[in-house]
């Protein structure tokens, strides 16, 4: 468990840069105990605490197309819900912008009495709010993250690379009630159209009830300003859409009175249906409840027969995790697992589960159902819902969306243990 | 909070719906007034952020262009992702159809990027206006991008190769494909609601 480590090195050092590194010299004489670290420290370690140089957490993958640059999220090194900012996913579609927040400002207008351009300062002095909420990729763990330079299953087939396009951290700003307070919404007003400042000036729509709901435009993240590759310094954040939703390096807000048909959502993320004749929904806004076992996965290896725990997320874009069922014998019986607090909603939530292996061979799985009664689909019927055929999501054109199928990992005799659905 | 008797939401919710609202806007700031915080956005400022264009064409700017203008357009700055005549490359599939000869029948998952699935001529407009070409986004004129586009409409089937498209004539194109997009009114949140699958 590398991030553990890690966090608690970070602790005892920043500790210790706080003024206590003397004291803690003259206790260890007192009690005997050798102190074989070197005195001093870094410049400025103070200000921003580092990783011990010897620290070596899991990083992030990376896949490369013309069209996606993907960094995936070290799943199965995971403790808890909360991914550091540093290894938060992302995906870009063009060149990442370069903002100065000295000078940055986007703008509010449209359907509007008073169309308004806010700083960060602006931002700073705006009743603020922050939540701890998922932010999931709306391809992620669809066949597409395969494909590297073209080349698909050009990567390794572990839970970094089938459910690393979701994260989850704590967003911090203001939300967007407050802002379209100070403009004044028209009574006509019904969506927003949120436009980036990226290389195609990416945009996507969102219902202004949703707006009003939950959402705001964040400038913290993890308690720090966002990363540069998050939208620094603003984006919109969209808690329970897809990520795509969450327009980062906010350029302006678009008030309209109609859904407005950006390329993205109503071209590549609608989806033909088989319940609909093969038509195509667009505006799927919503992740659908799902889960994964992040540890053990595919990729690990069981040394020996015996205890092992289980453990992994669960999350819904509809609400709270209510339940997350694991089997250990490929599907035959489920038993509840251990959900761990904090529950949030549309939030990360981790499970743990009590596993002896025996040293046959099996297959692990979870299964979640969230606080609507929505449960997490087989393949089998996420293939039947969607109209697709049994092995579509191998074809390197697929471009499955809001997949969240029950992921199934295999464990063979000598412990190894590997992916089902795309091996 | 005038706005929410405009969606379909069932009688129920809407109390709670408006309590929710205040309860988001109150605290501190109090419900009715604003703290003037933010500054006013001139026309010249917001006409220079550009345009977003509505379904129906709201916002497209003076201008104009013919698929034959297009075409030469196309040979220079599309071809090398996009394919000789959109058959696709490293980036996505543009035309499937033929000159006269729109595609018939359903798009599968698989190919869902040509032109021809778009439901909207205006996203087209809209797109390549933003985005292309790639990382060179913003820098075609006007009559560039309705040439552009009124080429991958002719390329498709969609329209003559001597239509003039401009901010009268594209949003009245009919995409063949927009019936086949649902819903026809999306609403949030959904209603009734039946959350996977609505």
């Amino acid at each position: 468990m590398n991030s553990n480590q890690s966090g608690r090195r970070g602790f005892l050092k920043g500790a210790a840069l706080a003024g206590l590194a003397v004291g803690a010299q003259k206790a260890s004489a007192q009690t005997g105990l050798t102190n074989t670290a070197a005195p001093g420290a870094p410049p400025n370690t103070h200000e921003h605490g580092q990783l011990a140089p010897n620290a070596k957490p899991a990083g992030r993958g990376v896949t490369k197309s013309i069209t996606h640059t993907t960094y995936y999220t070290p799943l199965a090194d995971s403790v808890g819900i909360i991914t550091p900012a540093s290894l938060h996913f992302m995906q870009s579609h063009s060149r990442l912008p370069q903002i100065d927040p000295a000078t940055y400002s986007f703008t509010v207008h449209g359907l509007v009495d008073r169309p308004l351009s806010f700083t960060m300062d602006d931002l700073k002095r705006l009743p603020s709010v922050s939540k701890i909420r998922f932010l999931e990729c709306l391809g992620n763990s669809s066949p597409r993250r395969h494909v590297n330079d073209g080349k698909p299953n050009s990567t390794p087939v572990t839970v970094q690379y089938t459910h690393g396009v979701m994260s989850c951290n704590e967003w911090g700003g203001v939300p967007l009630s407050a802002l379209f307070k100070e403009a004044g919404l028209k009574k006509e007003a019904s969506w927003v159209v949120a436009e980036g400042n990226d290389g195609s000036k990416y945009n996507y729509c969102i219902p202004l009830t949703k707006a009003l709901d939950d959402c705001m435009v964040a400038y913290l993240q993890n308690g720090e300003p966002l990363r540069q590759e998050q939208g620094f310094p603003a984006r919109l954040f969209v808690p329970g859409f897809g990520a795509n939703h969450s327009v980062k390096w906010l350029r302006r807000l678009y008030i309209t009175d109609e859904p407005y048909m950006t390329w993205d959502q109503s071209v590549h993320h609608a989806a033909a249906r088989a319940d609909m004749a093969y038509k195509s929904r667009w505006f799927n806004f919503v992740w659908p409840p799902k889960s994964v076992i992040t540890r053990p996965s595919a990729g690990l290896k069981l040394n020996t027969p015996g205890y092992y725990e289980i453990t992994g997320l669960a999350w819904s874009g509809w609400g709270k995790v209510k339940k997350v069922d694991v089997s250990v014998d490929g599907g035959k019986t489920w038993k509840e697992a251990r959900l761990q607090d904090p529950v949030l909603p549309m939030a990360h939530t981790r499970f743990n589960f009590d596993w002896t292996w025996t040293g046959e061979e099996t297959t692990i799985m979870s299964r979640c159902t969230d606080d609507q009664g929505e449960v997490q689909p087989s393949l089998a019927e996420l293939n039947k819902h969607w109209g697709r055929a049994e092995k579509d999501h191998l074809e390197p054109k697929s471009n499955t969306h809001y997949w969240n199928a029950i992921q199934p990992w295999k464990v063979a005799k000598d412990g190894s243990i590997s992916d089902v659905l795309f091996a | 909070m005038s706005y929410s008797h405009r969606f379909l939401v069932p009688g129920f919710l809407l109390p709670l719906m408006t309590v929710g609202a205040f309860l988001l806007v109150a605290p501190g700031v109090g419900f009715a007034q604003r703290s003037n915080i933010g500054r006013p956005a001139s026309e010249e400022d917001i006409r220079n952020l550009g345009v977003i264009i509505s379904p129906g064409g709201k916002g497209l700017p003076q201008g104009k262009g013919t698929a034959k203008e297009g075409g030469e357009l196309y040979a220079k700055q599309c071809v090398a992702c996009h394919g000789k005549t959109g058959e696709g490359g490293v980036a996505d599939q543009l035309v499937m159809g033929k000159p006269g000869a729109p595609r018939k029948g359903m798009y599968s998952d698989l190919d869902r990027h040509p032109i021809g699935f778009w439901a909207y001529s205006t996203t087209v407009f809209d797109y390549i206006n933003r985005a292309m070409p790639a990382n060179r986004g913003g820098t075609l004129k006007p009559d560039e991008v309705y040439a552009v586009v009124a080429y991958l409409l002719y390329m498709e089937g969609i329209i003559k190769e001597t239509d003039v498209m401009d901010q009268d004539t594209l949003g009245k194109v009919q995409m063949p494909n927009r019936p086949n997009f649902l819903p026809e009114r999306v609403v949030w949140p959904p209603n009734p609601k039946k959350p996977s699958w609505y």
